[in-house]
This record gives C-alpha cells, sequence and structure tokens, in this order.
C-alpha cells in the first residue's frame, strides 16, 4: 500500500479510537465537573462494560445482532447500577473530598480489576460484530460496523449535548456544578444530582466499551488505556467543557492512530503523556479551556 | 521625615470593579493610622496589596524607599511587613506554642542557639497573655484568645509595620481594653495599620484616620478632623455610628 | 513538636530498633527474609510520609523515585561493574536529582492537578524503562549476580545474598531514616513543613518560601525513597518494571495511610503490618489486589488517621 491509503487507513482508525474516547472522556469530565471527583476507576467501569457485553451477548442465542443489542440496553444499566451503590456507599460518606475519593476510587479499581479477574478470567474475548458489512474503498475494505461506531457516538454527543444545553436537567447540573451550596440552598437535591451525574458517568463509559467489543476483545485489564487517554482528553480540553473535550479527543485519537502506526506506540505514549503533563503544569486551564471563575 | 510606606496611584480591578481605585497614601515611621470605611470600600483589598497577598493592577507600592511592587508576600514579611489575618487564621491543629515559634525562628538571627526559639516564644506569648496556654492547641482557645494569638505571631516577626486587620472584631469589652493597651505597647517599636470598625477603638488608638470610599481615599487626618468631616459623616458615620 | 518527652519518644524509637536487632536472632529463616523486604521497603514508606502525611503532598508518582534508586543502583552494577557502596550513591542521587526536577515542576501544581502530574510523570517514567528495555530488561528485569552483590572493605567481604548480612543492612539503612526523620520532624524545617500543610497561605504570611520548603521536602522524599528503591536491588538482586508502575506508587499510600500518615513510626507498622495480611491472606486466596482495594477504601472511610495516628489521638499524645 502507499502512503496516502495507508495514512487514510490510519485515520479511520484513529477516528474509531477518537469517537469512544469522546464518549469515556466526556464521562470522566462530567464527573469531575460537577462533583469534583478525580474517578480512578472510569476506566475500571470501562472494563466492566465490556465483559458484562460479552457475558450478555454470548447468554443470547440467535442473531449476533440481537446478542449485541441486549449488551447495548443491559451492560451501561448494570454498570450505572454498580456506580450507584459505589456513590451510596463509598463517595457520599466520603462528602466528596478530593483527595479522599482519588484514595477511595483506587480501592474501586482494584476490586473491579480483581472481581473481573476471578470470575471473567484473564482470556481476552471477542463479541462477534452485531453486523459484518464492509465498505469497499478502492485501496482496501473497511468494516461498515467501525464506522457505525463513529456515528453513534456522534448522535449520543449530541444527545448530550441537548440534555446539558436545553432540559432543566442540564440547568441543574450546571447550577450544581457552579456553587453547591447555594444549589441546595435553592432547593436542588444535590445528593441525588450527584449520584445520577457518577452513574450517568461510568454509563457513557460503558456504552464505548459496548461499541469498542466487537473491533477490541473484552479483557480485564483493558480500563488502563482508555483512563490514561481520558485523563489526557480532559487535561487537552479543559475541564468542563464539553466542545473542549471533543475535540480534544478527536485530536489524541487520530494522532494515537497515526503515530502508533507509524512509530513505536511505547514512543508515541511517553511523548503524548509527557505533554500533557506539562500542559497540566504551565497552562492548568487546558489547550482550549478559558480561565476559571 | 521621609515616610515608611508610599503608594502611587495604586488600583486593583476585580473584572469591572475598581476594588481600590489610583491610591496615593503615605504612613510615617511609629504612627498609627485607622483606615475606616464602610463595607467594600476596598479597606481589606488595599492592605491585601501592601501585603503581597494580592497583585496590584497598576501602581507603586515603597517602603523604607525601595519599590515593593513586584516582590513577593514572604520576602516584604522579612523586610518587616507583617500582616494579620480578619478572618482569624491561626493553625488550628498546632499548639500556641508551634504557632508563635514559627515566626519567632524565621526572625532568629543567632542561628543555632539552643533554646532561643523557646525563649522568644514565651516573650510573645506573655505579652499577649497567653503564656499559660502554650500546650493548647489553637484551634481549642476561646476566640478572643485566637486574635490574641494572631497578634502574638505578627508580633513575634519583629515588624516595622504591623497590619492588623479587623483585630477586636469578635473580642469582650474587657479584652477590647488590654488590647488597646497592646497596640500602644507595639507601637513604641513598630509603626501600626489597622482597619477598624469599632469607632471609639479607633478614636482612642489612631493617631491619624484615613478614610475609603469606592476604593478611593474619601479623607484623611487627625481624629477630631475626621469627627468634623462632613463628608465622612455623609458617607460613614452618619449613616452607621450616627 | 508535642515537645513534652523527648527522653520517651527517643526511647521508643531506639527500642523499636533494639527490637528489629534482637528479631534477627529470633524469627524463623522464612519470617526474616521478609522482615528484611519490610524493613527496605519502610524506607520507601517513610520517604513517602515526609511528603504525605508531613507536607500534605500526596503524590501518585512516588514509584518513579523509588525505581530510580533501583535502577540507578542495579544498572551501574550490571552494566559498569560498580561496588556496591558506590552504586547505592548513584542510585540515591538518581532519586534527589530526579525529584528536583520533577519538584520544580509538580509544584507549580496543587491539590488534584499535583497527584496527576506526579502520576503522568512516573507513568512517562515507567515506559522509558520498558522503551529502553536493551538496557533495562524491560519487564523481564534484570537479576543482579550474587558476586556483584558483596561489599568489601579492605580486607573483610559482606556477602549480602547471606541473610543475616541482608537483614542488617536492610536495619541500618531503615534505621538511619528513622532517626533522620526524627530528626527532621523535630527541627524547625520540620515545623514549617507542617505548618505549609495546615495553611499554606498563613505560612507565606509569617515570611516563609513555601514553594522553597516544598521542593526541599520533594528533594529529602525522593532521596530517601531512592534509597530503599537502592537498597532494595543490591539486597534481593533484581530490578524490574513493576516496581516502576503505578501500583508502587500506591503502596506507600495505602502503608502510610494504613500505619498512621504524620507518625515516624507509622510508615514501619503500615508496611508490616499490610505485608502480613497479604501473606496470610495469600494462603487462601490469591485475590491480592481486592485486598489492597479494600483496604484502601475502608481506611480511608473509617480510619483516616491509621493505626499509630488513631492511637495518638486517644492515648498517647505524645506520639511522633
Amino acid at each position: 500500500m502507499h502512503f496516502g491509503p495507508h495514512l487514510l487507513l490510519a485515520a479511520l482508525e484513529g477516528l474509531v479510537t477518537s469517537a469512544v474516547l469522546a464518549l469515556t472522556a466526556l464521562g470522566l469530565s462530567l464527573v469531575f465537573g460537577v462533583m469534583r471527583v478525580v474517578n480512578v476507576a472510569h476506566g475500571e467501569f470501562f472494563m466492566l462494560g465490556a465483559v458484562l457485553a460479552w457475558a450478555i451477548s454470548t447468554a443470547i442465542a440467535g442473531h449476533p445482532a440481537i446478542g449485541f443489542a441486549a449488551a447495548l440496553v443491559i451492560a451501561p444499566l448494570l454498570v450505572g447500577l454498580v456506580a450507584l451503590v459505589a456513590e451510596r456507599l463509598v463517595l457520599r460518606r466520603l462528602n466528596y473530598n478530593p483527595e479522599g475519593t482519588i484514595v477511595a476510587t483506587i480501592g474501586m479499581l482494584y476490586i473491579i480489576q480483581q472481581l473481573a479477574l476471578t470470575f471473567y478470567g484473564p482470556e481476552a474475548r471477542p463479541v462477534e460484530p452485531p453486523f459484518s458489512y464492509r465498505i469497499l474503498l478502492p485501496w482496501f475494505g473497511y468494516s461498515g460496523y467501525k464506522l457505525s461506531v463513529v456515528a453513534a457516538s456522534a448522535i449520543l454527543l449530541v444527545i448530550t449535548w441537548l440534555v446539558l444545553t436545553r432540559t432543566k436537567i442540564g440547568l441543574i447540573m450546571r447550577a450544581t456544578q457552579y456553587d453547591r451550596e447555594t444549589a441546595q440552598a435553592f432547593g436542588i437535591p444535590v445528593d441525588r444530582v450527584y449520584a445520577g451525574v457518577f452513574a450517568v458517568g461510568t454509563m457513557l463509559a460503558a456504552i464505548a466499551a459496548v461499541l469498542i467489543v466487537p473491533i477490541s476483545q473484552a479483557h480485564y485489564l483493558m480500563g488502563q488505556d482508555p483512563l490514561l487517554l481520558s485523563f489526557i482528553v480532559v487535561i487537552i480540553g479543559g475541564l468542563g467543557s464539553l466542545r473542549g473535550t471533543v475535540v480534544a479527543a478527536i485530536l489524541i485519537g487520530l494522532s494515537d492512530g497515526i503515530i502508533s502506526m507509524f512509530f513505536s506506540p511505547t514512543l508515541a505514549k511517553i511523548v503524548a503523556t509527557l505533554v500533557v503533563a506539562m500542559v497540566l503544569v504551565f497552562r492548568p486551564q487546558g489547550l482550549f479551556g478559558t480561565t476559571p471563575r | 521625615m521621609m515616610p515608611l510606606l508610599t503608594t502611587k496611584g495604586l488600583s486593583r480591578h476585580f473584572g469591572g470593579l475598581r476594588a481600590v481605585d489610583g491610591v496615593d497614601f503615605a504612613l510615617m515611621p511609629g504612627e498609627i493610622r485607622a483606615i475606616i470605611g464602610p463595607n467594600g470600600a476596598g479597606k481589606t483589598t488595599f492592605v491585601s496589596l501592601l501585603s503581597g497577598r494580592i497583585r496590584p493592577s497598576s501602581g507603586m507600592i515603597v517602603f523604607d524607599g525601595a519599590d515593593i511592587t513586584g516582590m513577593p508576600a514572604y520576602q516584604r514579611v522579612r523586610l518587616g511587613v507583617a500582616y494579620t489575618f480578619q478572618i482569624t487564621s491561626v493553625f488550628a491543629n498546632l499548639t500556641a506554642f508551634d504557632n508563635v515559634a514559627l515566626p519567632v525562628q524565621r526572625t532568629l538571627t543567632d542561628g543555632r542557639s539552643k533554646g532561643a526559639v523557646r525563649t522568644g516564644v514565651m516573650e510573645a506569648l506573655a505579652r499577649t497573655g497567653l503564656a499559660d496556654r502554650a500546650g493548647t492547641p489553637a484551634g481549642q482557645l476561646s476566640y478572643g484568645h485566637q486574635r490574641l494569638l494572631e497578634v502574638a505571631m505578627g508580633l513575634a516577626l519583629k515588624p516595622r509595620l504591623l497590619i492588623l486587620d479587623e483585630p477586636t472584631q469578635g473580642l469582650a469589652d474587657s479584652e477590647i481594653d488590654n488590647f488597646i493597651e497592646l497596640v500602644h505597647e507595639i507601637a513604641k517599636r513598630a509603626t501600626v495599620l489597622l482597619i477598624e470598625h469599632n469607632m471609639p477603638v479607633v478614636m482612642q488608638l489612631a493617631d491619624r484616620i484615613t478614610v475609603f470610599n469606592s476604593g478611593r481615599i474619601l479623607a484623611e487626618g487627625t481624629p477630631e478632623q475626621i469627627r468634623a468631616n462632613t463628608d465622612v459623616q455623609d458617607a460613614y458615620l452618619g449613616a452607621t455610628h450616627g | 513538636m508535642r515537645d513534652a518527652s523527648p527522653a520517651k519518644t527517643y526511647a521508643l524509637h531506639v527500642g523499636v530498633i533494639a527490637l528489629l536487632f534482637v528479631l534477627n536472632f529470633v524469627l524463623p529463616d522464612y519470617h526474616q527474609g521478609l522482615f528484611a523486604r519490610i524493613m527496605a521497603l519502610a524506607v520507601f514508606a517513610m520517604g513517602y510520609n515526609l511528603l504525605f502525611g508531613y507536607v500534605g503532598l500526596l503524590s501518585l508518582g512516588h514509584a518513579m523515585f523509588f525505581s530510580a534508586g533501583l535502577y540507578g543502583a542495579g544498572l551501574t552494577v550490571y552494566h559498569l561493574g560498580w561496588g556496591v557502596p558506590e552504586a547505592f550513591v548513584a542510585g540515591v542521587a538518581c532519586g534527589a536529582l530526579l525529584a528536583l526536577a520533577i519538584g520544580l515542576l509538580a509544584l507549580r501544581t496543587s491539590g488534584v492537578a499535583f497527584m496527576i502530574v506526579t502520576m503522568m510523570f512516573a507513568q512517562v517514567f515507567y515506559l522509558l524503562i520498558l522503551y529502553f528495555a536493551a538496557w533495562t530488561g524491560g519487564d523481564q528485569g534484570l537479576v543482579i549476580q550474587q558476586a556483584s552483590r558483596v561489599i568489601s572493605i579492605g580486607g573483610a567481604s559482606l556477602d549480602l545474598t547471606n541473610s543475616t548480612v541482608r537483614y542488617m543492612n536492610a536495619l541500618a539503612l531503615f534505621s538511619v531514616v528513622l532517626l533522620i526523620t526524627l530528626a527532621i520532624v523535630r527541627s524547625r524545617f520540620g515545623r514549617v513543613l507542617v505548618a505549609i500543610r495546615e495553611n499554606e497561605e498563613r505560612t507565606k504570611m509569617l515570611g516563609y518560601d513555601t514553594v522553597a520548603n516544598k521542593l526541599a521536602a520533594v528533594v529529602a522524599s525522593g532521596a530517601i525513597c531512592a534509597a530503599s528503591g537502592a537498597a532494595y536491588a543490591l539486597l534481593f538482586g533484581y530490578v524490574g518494571s513493576s516496581f516502576a508502575s503505578v501500583q508502587y506508587s500506591i503502596l506507600p499510600l495505602l502503608w502510610v495511610l494504613l500505619g498512621g500518615a504524620a507518625t515516624t513510626l507509622g510508615p514501619l507498622v503500615g508496611t508490616l503490618f499490610m505485608y502480613y495480611v497479604t501473606d496470610i491472606a495469600s494462603g487462601f486466596t490469591s485475590a491480592y489486589l481486592l485486598i489492597v482495594g479494600v483496604a484502601l477504601i475502608l481506611l480511608v472511610l473509617f480510619f483516616p488517621k491509621g493505626i499509630l495516628g488513631t492511637i495518638r489521638e486517644r492515648w498517647l499524645g505524645w506520639l511522633p
């Protein structure tokens, strides 16, 4: 293959990564934006979504599309439920103290990972894609499913954006984010908002995971890279900025896809991590964010 | 005589709000100066600019002939500009002893000498009447004692200019009398600049008074002159202390 | 600082060291080895505690300082054939220099950003070890041969693979670092560090350059953690990338939280406790991570002050 088509392929792969990453990072960003909680276990909720998707789709016989559709609905709901329980039992009792919650979510990370290893095992397992249509380009064929992941992610992002900007729920969330005490004084049930945001944040990660398992298999350690990349996206994009998150996800996803096709993936990670650390040190509001109030 | 501290066109804007707006101010060595003014007049912002806790938008601050406008707060403290906080902010989990030991150990010039910290601390605690509370965590002291501890910490810095931000707030009347005595005592060795709402305290203590309003200096003079100033009466005294 | 009883304090610390000395001759072989490992790692925890407990800076990247010492000592022995003492010094120097560089950058941030930045720098360090696998051995690691782990002083030689020699060296390092920590905590510098933890803004207004003080603490902490790593490489003869992974940044946090942050002996207690809990638990489950996870959550929920912190609060106010 020549350089041009090669680059196109890399860009397409990068776009798929971006799509999944945008959803995952959006979940992390919502939780941090509204609750000021850094959810270190975010990647594990992602992994949990993928593992559950495997369990659900293998449990349901028939056409793969049925199993996949069931997984797409049920897995995120289950993950949201787990998150709700964790929020009630742990985060709320810590009164959402930023440092305490980091330590606690590190604990959750280990617990979820170990449980997945115990009950799911160390194998990587595939989930059959709901359809296997290949789009034929002049130079190579490309998976139609991968492109549909990009579309699905875009739709979900638009829905989230509409909910955040156009509905009462979005208004309540923004009010809570702006000032917790005042929101409480205005009769907003901050407790329930927090619980809901935490659940929705992890569900976004779970949906992203269900979308990705037909492409990359489910594995109990698969949460680590999405966590790191989501951090990177949220930091580069600027905290609490939906647009920044999406732009940064596309940027990171594309460069990840292209760089790892032409260079060592380890080197790519080193450079990316270092760049992001430097952004955080010298431009803490992110590249696209504005200075905080 | 040369002023100890002067500001020229000192301003600080927060967004559109001109909290401090082009203030020219001079403070002579050895005087006790009170700053008064209605809430939101910019008093606390002004002294925060002097102490270096916030940066000015424009203008200049000169202390003892040196331009300190861009100097970080901790270096100003070392030059002798000490600031005690409006809201008590002693180290609640440390003992009264440790609270005062922090400023004492930094001003010690004789380095390692054993027991020098202890002597200095007990001296400062004794001056503020807190000697018997040395071992008590500061957070467990009464509010009045916490304010006194705050002053003890300021004293222990051996300042040439001591800035007190509402030092009598929350004190009982008997404590206020002691406090006035204490400030007179301090003023023998240092220049004192205080923000104060309690007018009897201001009238008893201050050599001169500066009145702030809307981020600017409205009037300045002896207590008698300020009392007689009609502008001040309109803006401030008349309204709240009629 | 709670300065009523310096004699009691010193007696306690010397007593602990003496007890550990005696244990060498009492413990069965297996536990003697375990204790040597625990003492070496308790030094790591003490270094972490200096920054987290006393200055209040929560780093999620201390594995990089530990492994800077580990590789600084291990690689100079392995590739350059350096002697044990020189390699140890090289390890500590690597850690201190790295801490200086990281401190200068990371201290521009605070709170959550500080945690994430330190974690990212540590991740870069970890990936660099993998990337330069030709020298570092990557995730396979390198085994340092027994012949390289002998200290020869004049005619005498100390073989670090001998279990008693190993134990005594671990104890020596542990004791030195424990006493250094105690001295720091009781010094004027220690008082400033605690003041920064309690209220940095106020400390500035007492004329302290808080950034410089924090930087000094980061370097001291990094150097101590590197000393632990260097000792680990030389005593146990293995260096590997897993020691630089994020898990090894979390472990000292766990040990310190468990033993009691801002207590001098807490790191030892926490490391000892955690090691034995996992040792006992591994008899009937392989779910090591589960225990770590549950312990972290329970600690932060119910015992934020840890074992010694709770004891100090309830009974022994003088505990340093």
